[in-house]
């Protein structure tokens, strides 16, 4: 049977990532779905981690891909309530309207 | 069977992360966003990483996913306004996600990848016959135990920040002030006063 090997894995998570840079050229005026293509992003990273870590026979990488997680799961979370207040002063959630945020 | 797997979840993982980016409503795109989600699952069980895939699944699906469902659904956006522009922003995005792809691919190819030429490799714990939990715990709770405390700092850190961001303190609705209750005294309270027969107070 065909083996899989590293490079398999890593341009799977080349393709997913280039995919999420699209998606913030794609939807430019959307945020949510902006934040939704730098959660893509974080999973492509995830995935390389913990290539990497299963092809070097290491554990470190794994540990890595735990902290992106937190660090992913956090900037979800701030990220989701700045659009919350941002649209309850602005109406919208434009990306265009994002430039004077003050107050 | 690995490579039957294998071509089954990247290809489902793929294809979803395009429908995420494309779909008209955000709430398919969600939806499209755990899909990715379980097949990379998939992928993670496949490389040995058990209890990431399901640390994944826990935090993605279980949190995030809702987080991003909760807020689409709880504020009233226009969705179809911010689609406007898609079509013109498309060829540049795929002219430097092309490219991009292109020198990702190009920088790894013929690569040899090892931790031999690593200054202090002979401290890397290496993967051992235990299970991926257990080996995951071993060096999380000795080795990395700052960097894991910092991981905790910083989810509390968010949640403070979402919590104080998104609090917002409403005019006109009466709320129970404890302080207030427990500092009040006999004294300015009640009055006790002499009143005459027949005068009233």
């Amino acid at each position: 049977m065909y083996q899989i090997s590293l490079t398999h894995y890593l341009i799977l998570s080349s393709i997913i990532f280039t995919i999420g840079i699209f998606g913030v050229f794609l939807n430019r005026k959307n945020l949510i779905i902006i934040l939704m293509s730098i959660e893509l992003m974080l999973l492509a990273v995830n995935i390389n981690f913990i290539a990497f870590s299963t092809h070097l026979n290491l554990i470190l990488g794994q540990v890595f891909a735990l902290f992106v997680l937190t660090v992913a799961a956090a900037e979800a979370a701030i990220g989701l309530a700045i659009l919350v207040v941002f649209f309850r002063s602005r109406g919208s959630i434009a990306v265009e309207d994002a430039n004077s945020m003050k107050g | 069977m690995i490579s039957v797997f294998f071509y089954l979840f990247s290809f489902i993982a793929v294809f979803s992360a395009v429908m995420v980016i494309t779909v008209k409503n955000p709430v398919h795109s969600v939806f499209f966003l755990i899909l990715t989600f379980f097949n990379a699952t998939g992928l993670f069980v496949l490389m040995g990483a058990e209890f990431l895939a399901m640390l994944l699944l826990v935090v993605y699906v279980g949190a995030v996913a809702v987080l991003f469902l909760f807020v689409i659904m709880m504020l009233n956006i226009d969705f179809s306004s911010l689609r406007a522009g898609m079509i013109k922003n498309a060829p540049v995005g795929l002219l430097i996600g092309v490219i991009l792809l292109g020198e990702i691919i190009f920088s790894f190819i013929g690569m040899k990848y090892g931790i031999a030429g690593i200054p202090g490799n002979e401290l890397f714990v290496q993967l051992s016959e235990v299970e991926n939990t257990r080996a995951l715990g071993k060096v999380i709770y000795t080795d990395y135990i700052y960097l894991f405390q910092c991981a905790g700092l910083i989810l509390l850190v968010a949640m403070i920040g979402a919590i104080v961001l998104t609090h917002r303190r409403r005019e006109n609705v009466k709320k129970q002030d404890a302080v207030k209750q427990t500092l009040r005294s006999k004294s300015d309270s009640i009055e006790v006063s002499k009143v005459e027969i027949g005068k009233g107070v």
